[in-house]
């Protein structure tokens, strides 16, 4: 792995444990190990993204990290916790926030039941701040489009509604660091856009992101750091625009 | 019949729907959320009439009967929390198969428990206080507890659908019905959910049968019948659709109570009794449905499922050194006869182990390599059975001429309804599968004229040469050896790859060339077929043959065969028929509580040994072959 000289950011935050950290993480599917020893962390408010080709195992890390498919890790931390042996639905209400790919939006339930099957209780930082905290009528303000079709059945929107309700879902959960897995795949450019203003928008409130991306140029509007991931091992890691300068890097693992 | 009594019976009907319906919702809402077809359902709905019937007793007077209503439903839901963290989250990972055993297994020990705590007799509830009396209508005495009875249906209709659509419980059943996955990663507590929602669901079964405890008696069969129904009800109105569940149970009730107002009819000539058809009638009700709508009428079809289940490793061909051994092991079978005077009872016996071996072995050919785990398999042996002995008895056919119309008996058995079942797959196979073979022994116990009701056909015994012990046993284990050989030859030859090619992936095999369907339908009618053998054989050496030796259970004590052998080895279920055939007749036999016995077996089957003999076997093989390396 090449580490960039100007590297870990979060080497001058060591008076605070990072929010999640994660330590030689193997996972798989069924008897197949798709994830070879990865290790990444996220700071408060801090946004990160997970760069590589199709098939590198951008999604795998993000689910491994949910407990979705099988996985071991040496140190899997959430908030100062050890969370390796939470169940999945315990990370959720720890703060950890998932946002799925595929989107996976309850068909049969409205807009509004899919925003409330993601309800959580507010939750209080570690420090005993309250974390921001979001409504139905706060979420109708970040995506607007949302606001009109409150009514309408999870089976009968466009892609791009559905991209901004599997985010406002997890939203819903007033999570701490969202898992937020290419927000930008198969949706019109006009909506890659508003996405990438609303997670804007959540970072400057203090959500912490951890992005998966195939899309440079979405990731370098949002993102503060950068590892790149092929065949499940680590590759790269680094400042966004360190990156940027280093066109041979990006290219290597078919970032666009 | 008059327009009156058509009407009469009519509202009949609607009364015995709500308690169909209770139990119909509480099998869907739990197939919803955990993906597992509740066998143990209509357990549940047993439990909820003995329970009232006792409580209502002991709390006596007009209060009595409505707390004992209540007190059944809480117990029974309670034991249904039970049954969820205790067994099911145990096997929610495990191959739709186990899970339908487990649940059939945790039926059979619920069984054995009512037996014990109240007995074999059949016990009569308590009338509802306020609700004894009639009112006329069209000339007729109208029960007014039947009119509140049709009330409750529609009632509870209402209160589930206010549940799932106005409330955070419901909208979180919702959701995870959809994707239990996505649910919990929005941190929804999937283990508290699931175990509410089972116990809602055996709560509602146990409703079902509270309420009827002023309308039957309750008895010990009332579990399976009403599962049965219940499956049909549910199939019918399609897996999931609660108001499917209710359109189905009142169509299904009132089809149920047309036969028996329209009674005996005559159809060109011939004489009908409708009201003995009420079974089959049901039945092709939900025949005709699944033609029509295959995910029944208010069905969606069913999202695949999220777990990606380990394939089967490849069958392999015996070696030499293993043809050696199995051909000792034939000679040294064939010489069994000479020892009768040691033994005499042995070939009886090993005529038995035989029977079981061609049934076990037929069934696993279909399950196994055939992918489609049937729950009726006794539909096949019960035609081969009746083929034969109404062929030697009421034909004078010689008996290999008997043995040779049963199995075309069962062959054509096992094309019709083999042509429904290969459209349909895991858990509607299974029901579809269970529902034929109901089918199959409601005609044996109600056509009298043919099968002998239930007294079924005497006097079948064989003639010269196969007429004593040795005999007929000699011709068994001929028999027997045909079959194996036959449906191992079939295996390993191209359609036995185009078989397991369908099962492994029926998408590439349809783009290779490979008419899964066809290929499908045509292993299930050979299978069916042989199995006919079994049937006939086991008619001739038991002398008779009756609607009991053909019921639910013998279909399920294949499945148990198949699985203690193991079901991913060819020797599994000749293993697991022979070891299963001496535990029925040493230790079952000493018992009044075998059920119990057999479900603690089944669940130990699925819970620690799930390779059955064969698969344990061959790890520990495996264990020494890598110690002896070292």
């Amino acid at each position: 792995m090449t580490d960039a000289a100007q590297g870990n950011a979060t080497a001058g935050g060591e008076a605070t444990a990072p929010l999640l950290e994660v330590e030689g993480l193997d996972a798989w599917y069924g008897a197949a190990q798709i994830l070879f020893g990865l290790s990444l962390t996220v700071g408060r408010g801090e946004a990160v993204a997970l760069l590589g080709r199709n098939g590198a195992g951008k999604s795998t890390t993000l689910k491994a990290i949910m407990g979705l498919v099988e996985r071991r890790a040496r140190r899997l931390a959430f908030d100062g916790q050890d969370v390796a042996r939470l169940p999945t639905h315990a990370l959720a209400r720890r703060g950890l926030g998932y946002v799925p790919e595929d989107r996976r939006i309850f068909t049969g339930l409205t807009v509004a039941e899919n925003l409330d099957v993601g309800r959580q209780p507010p939750r209080l930082l570690a420090d005993g701040r309250p974390a921001p905290g979001w409504t139905t009528e706060h979420l109708f303000e970040l995506f607007p489009n949302l606001a009109g079709m409150a009514d309408r059945r999870g089976g009968q929107m466009s892609g791009g509604e559905q991209q901004m309700l599997t985010l406002a879902r997890t939203l819903m959960g007033n999570p701490l660091l969202v898992l937020l897995d290419e927000p930008s795949e198969g949706v019109a450019p006009i909506i890659v856009e508003q996405m990438a203003q609303a997670i804007l928008a959540l970072k400057q409130k203090g959500l912490s992101i951890l992005l998966s991306e195939q899309n440079f140029r979405f990731c370098e509007m949002i993102c503060d750091r950068v590892y790149v991931i092929e065949h499940g091992e680590l590759r790269w890691r680094g400042m966004t625009r360190g990156l940027s300068s280093l066109p041979e890097v990006k290219s290597n693992y078919a970032i666009l | 019949m008059s327009l009156d009594g058509l009407l009469f019976q009519a509202l009949n009907g609607l009364a015995g729907a709500s308690a169909l319906f209770l139990v119909a919702a509480g099998l869907s809402i739990i197939f919803g959320v955990s993906r597992i077809v509740n066998l143990a359902h209509g357990s549940f709905y047993m439990l909820g009439i003995y329970l009232a019937g006792t409580l209502a007793g002991g709390f006596g007077g007009a209060f009595g009967f409505w707390a004992g209503v209540i007190g059944a439903v809480l117990v029974v839901a309670a034991l249904g929390a039970l049954t969820e963290i205790a067994l099911l989250r145990r096997i929610y990972a495990a191959p739709e198969l186990y899970q339908l055993l487990a649940t059939f297994a945790l039926a059979l020990i619920v069984n054995d428990a009512v037996l014990y705590l109240w007995g074999p007799e059949d016990i009569l509830g308590p009338r509802a206080p306020g609700l004894e009396g009639a009112i006329d209508l069209l000339g007729r005495r109208l029960p007014t507890y039947d009119i509140f009875l049709a009330l409750v249906g529609p009632a509870v209709l209402i209160g589930l659908h206010l549940l799932l659509a106005r409330s955070r419980f419901g909208r979180l059943i919702r959701a995870a019905t959809e994707d239990r996955e996505m649910a919990a990663a929005l941190g929804v507590n999937e283990k508290v959910l699931f175990t509410a929602v089972f116990a809602l669901g055996a709560g509602l079964a146990a409703l079902g049968g509270a309420l009827q405890m002023a309308r039957e008696p309750a008895s010990l069969s009332l579990d399976l019948a009403v599962l049965g129904d219940a499956f049909v009800i549910v199939v019918v109105g399609g897996l999931g659709s609660i108001p499917g569940a209710y359109v189905a149970a009142v169509l299904v009730a009132e089809v149920k109570a047309l036969c028996i107002a329209l009674g005996t009819v005559s159809v060109g000539g011939f004489e009908v009794n409708l009201s003995k058809l009420t079974l089959v009638a049901e039945f092709l009700v939900m025949a005709i449905v699944l033609i029509v709508r295959p995910n029944g009428l208010f069905g969606r079809p069913q999202p695949p499922a999220r777990v990606a289940g380990r394939g089967e490793p490849p069958l392999r061909p015996m070696g030499r050194n293993g043809g050696i051994v199995a051909l000792g092991v034939v000679a040294a079978l064939a010489l069994l006869p000479l020892a009768e005077g040691a033994f005499p009872y042995a070939p009886v016996l090993a005529v038995d182990m035989l029977v079981a071996v061609i049934f076990a072995t037929s069934l696993h050919f279909i399950m196994g390599p055939g992918g489609m785990h049937s729950f009726g398999h006794a539909a096949y042996f019960g035609l081969g059975a009746y083929g034969a002995a109404y062929a030697a008895t009421q034909l004078g056919a010689p008996t290999f001429a008997a043995l040779a119309a049963g199995i075309v008996a069962a062959g054509l058995g096992a094309l019709v309804f083999g042509w429904f079942a290969v459209r349909l797959s895991g858990v509607y196979l299974a029901m579809l599968t269970l529902a034929f073979a109901q089918i199959v022994w409601s005609i044996a116990y109600q056509w009298e004229a043919v099968t002998g009701g239930s007294n079924g056909l005497f006097g079948v015994w064989p003639d010269a040469p196969l007429d004593t012990r040795a005999g007929l046993y000699l011709a068994a284990l001929g028999g027997a050896l045909v079959v194996v050989l036959l449906l191992r030859r079939v295996l390993f030859a191209p359609f036995g790859y185009a078989l397991r090619a369908s099962r492994d992936s029926p998408l590439r095999a349809e783009a290779v060339g490979i008419a899964t369907g066809r290929v499908q339908w045509l292993g299930f009618a050979l299978a069916g077929a042989l199995c006919g053998l079994a049937g006939g054989l086991f008619a001739f050496a038991k002398g008779s043959i009756s609607p009991e030796a053909i019921s639910v259970g013998r279909s399920i004590d294949g499945l148990v065969m198949v699985l203690l052998g193991g079901v991913e080895s060819l020797l599994g279920p000749i293993v697991g028929a022979g070891a299963f055939t001496l535990l029925q007749d040493s230790v079952m036999r000493e018992t009044d509580y075998w059920r119990a016995l057999l479900g603690a077996l089944i669940l130990a089957i699925v819970l620690i040994f799930p390779g059955g003999l064969m698969g344990g076997a061959a790890r520990l093989w495996a264990l020494a072959t890598r110690r002896a390396a070292r």
